[in-house]
């Protein structure tokens, strides 16, 4: 039992050390990507690359002053941008990262908390994190914080419903909500992943997974060319910070949940062993949303719950339907 | 251990509920609903009920996200709510009386010793299996009837709110924007 908490100890904080700094290496990755789709060279003075870049902005970040404005509300003010990060990181408690291995002839699962409904408690949690925006635009008395923060709950409200009915057809074809249950399921290779009997569910939970964290297509919280930066307006220094570290642990829970769920998870694929295999998948849907980034212009408001109420919600409910109708006959 | 994390649950959701009814903040209050809308799913953790607990979260998570959509249109959010406190004290027993009440119903089966479930907890399923079991076995009936009413209340709900819904706010004219705004929000 000891031997169970110091283990679950180390791992909470291994995960918690290394995601932190890969949301911070994306931030250098995303300017590198778009810099380069747009024919720039992005950072380039700081080291070589400038891959020092992102030592010089956490400087920056940590010793920035904190603000707090006179009218605002101090403490929702103050924890918002934690709940962004923590709900960020207790959703990938449940999400098996790797697969299983031996390291000085202990049996490691790469796994914080192995709940039976590992998906669910994901999902919730995402969505748990969205409060930190919500709080955040309420709390800073300024009309731009106020509009982000309508937006998040217009744009939470919709979208949730939409990644319910999309992760529910693999749910009901699997007939487990635990996360390695998927990955047993597409053992044989790349011809059992579920994206090919669930190609509609994959791209629609992808929509719906860009509209929660908040990626470019649907980033209405901060618009900049609408509503300054919508949510995030008054916030400066490392709670501003808080809240990108969020968002880009979100950007990595959506990629390994993908994968998991739909791309045959951490199964070794060809040659090419498990473990390398899920981190492949996962960096090419982070790049996958880099992309969408550089491609795709904004939607409005109104386009956006039209997307979601008039177009994604009907499929996915017919998705859910076929997919019943199918298995029982 | 698991004493010791009721008994904070317990604390901590009783204090955060006497902030959302005591305070005269609607952000105070919604916030402290919401966290302890949360914890609650911790008690039922607690009792190994795993699935329900996640139910707890996400549904509870999205209904006061829509209370706080409310709220921001209805109420200064940064500022105090100005409230009209008359002390009656009828609402005070009638209120009283019904949490005592409550507070009986659900202590009995636990002092009570002649109470035995009348449908068992399956023993080696696991807990989403469980609650489908009960669920479409012994109260299918009530569960289609909550199902009727779920859609009894859609569709009013898209009727209410439904006038005016296929043309697009951005084209409606100035004079008639408020009024559509209005609607859209909801």
């Amino acid at each position: 039992m000891d031997g169970y908490i110091i283990g679950t100890i180390i791992k909470a904080i291994l995960i918690l050390a290394i995601i932190s700094a890969l949301a911070g290496f994306g931030t250098y990755l995303e300017r590198k990507v778009l810099a380069f789709m747009q024919r720039r060279l992005g950072p380039m003075h700081v080291g070589p690359y400038g891959l020092l870049q992102i030592l010089a902005d956490g400087i920056k970040l940590f010793t920035k002053e904190d603000f707090i404005p006179s009218h605002a509300n101090r403490l929702i003010f103050m924890i918002a941008p934690a709940i962004t990060a923590a709900t960020a990181f207790i959703a990938l408690a449940a999400v098996p990262l790797l697969p299983e291995f031996t390291i000085f002839g202990v049996k490691v699962r790469p796994i914080v908390a192995d709940l039976n409904i590992g998906i669910l408690f994901v999902l919730g949690m995402m969505a748990a994190g969205l409060y930190g925006p919500l709080l955040a635009g309420l709390a800073q008395h300024n009309k731009w914080g106020l509009l982000g923060a309508a937006r998040t709950a217009v744009q939470f409200l919709s979208y949730e419903v939409v990644t319910g009915l999309a992760i529910l057809a693999p749910i009901m074809m699997v007939g487990s909500l635990s996360l390695i249950d998927f990955n047993n399921y597409q053992t044989g290779g790349i011809g059992s992943w579920l994206i090919w009997k669930q190609p509609l569910a994959f791209i629609l939970f992808m929509i719906a997974g860009y509209a929660e964290t908040n990626r470019t297509p649907f980033d209405l919280l901060e618009h900049e060319a609408e509503v300054v930066s919508g949510y995030a307006t008054e916030y400066s220094g490392m709670r501003w910070g808080m809240f990108f570290i969020g968002e880009y642990t979100n950007m990595i829970t959506i990629g390994f949940l993908a994968s998991l769920v739909f791309l045959g998870g951490f199964n070794p694929w060809g040659f090419i062993p498990g473990g390398l295999a899920i981190i492949l998948k996962v960096s090419f849907l982070f790049f996958l949303m880099l992309w969408i980034r550089a491609a795709w212009p904004h939607v409005r408001p109104d386009q956006l719950m039209w997307l979601c109420w008039k177009v994604l919600m009907p499929l996915a409910v017919i998705n859910v339907t076929l997919t019943g109708l199918v298995m029982m006959v | 251990m698991e004493t010791f994390a009721f008994y904070l649950f317990s604390i901590l959701i009783a204090g955060l509920f006497l902030v959302t009814v005591l305070s005269r903040n609607v952000l105070y209050a919604m916030t402290s609903l919401a966290a302890g809308m949360v914890l609650i799913s911790g008690l039922f953790f607690i009792l190994g009920a795993d699935f329900l607990g996640v139910v707890q979260l996400i549904v509870y998570v999205g209904a006061v996200m829509a209370l706080y959509a409310f709220g921001m249109m209805f109420f200064d959010a940064t500022g105090v709510v100005k409230e009209r406190n008359t002390p009656a004290l009828l609402v005070f027993l009638l209120g009283g009386l019904s949490a005592v009440m409550l507070v009986v119903i659900f202590a009995a089966p636990a002092i009570g010793s002649h109470v035995t479930p009348s449908f068992r907890t399956p023993q080696g399923v696991d807990n989403p299996h469980a609650v489908g079991l009960v669920l479409f076995t012994k109260y299918l009936v009530p569960f289609e009837v909550a199902a009727v009413m779920l859609l009894v209340a859609m569709i009013a709900g898209i009727i209410l709110a439904g006038k005016k819904m296929d043309t697009s706010l951005s084209k409606i004219s100035d004079g008639e924007e408020s009024q559509a705004a209005g609607k859209e929000e909801r």
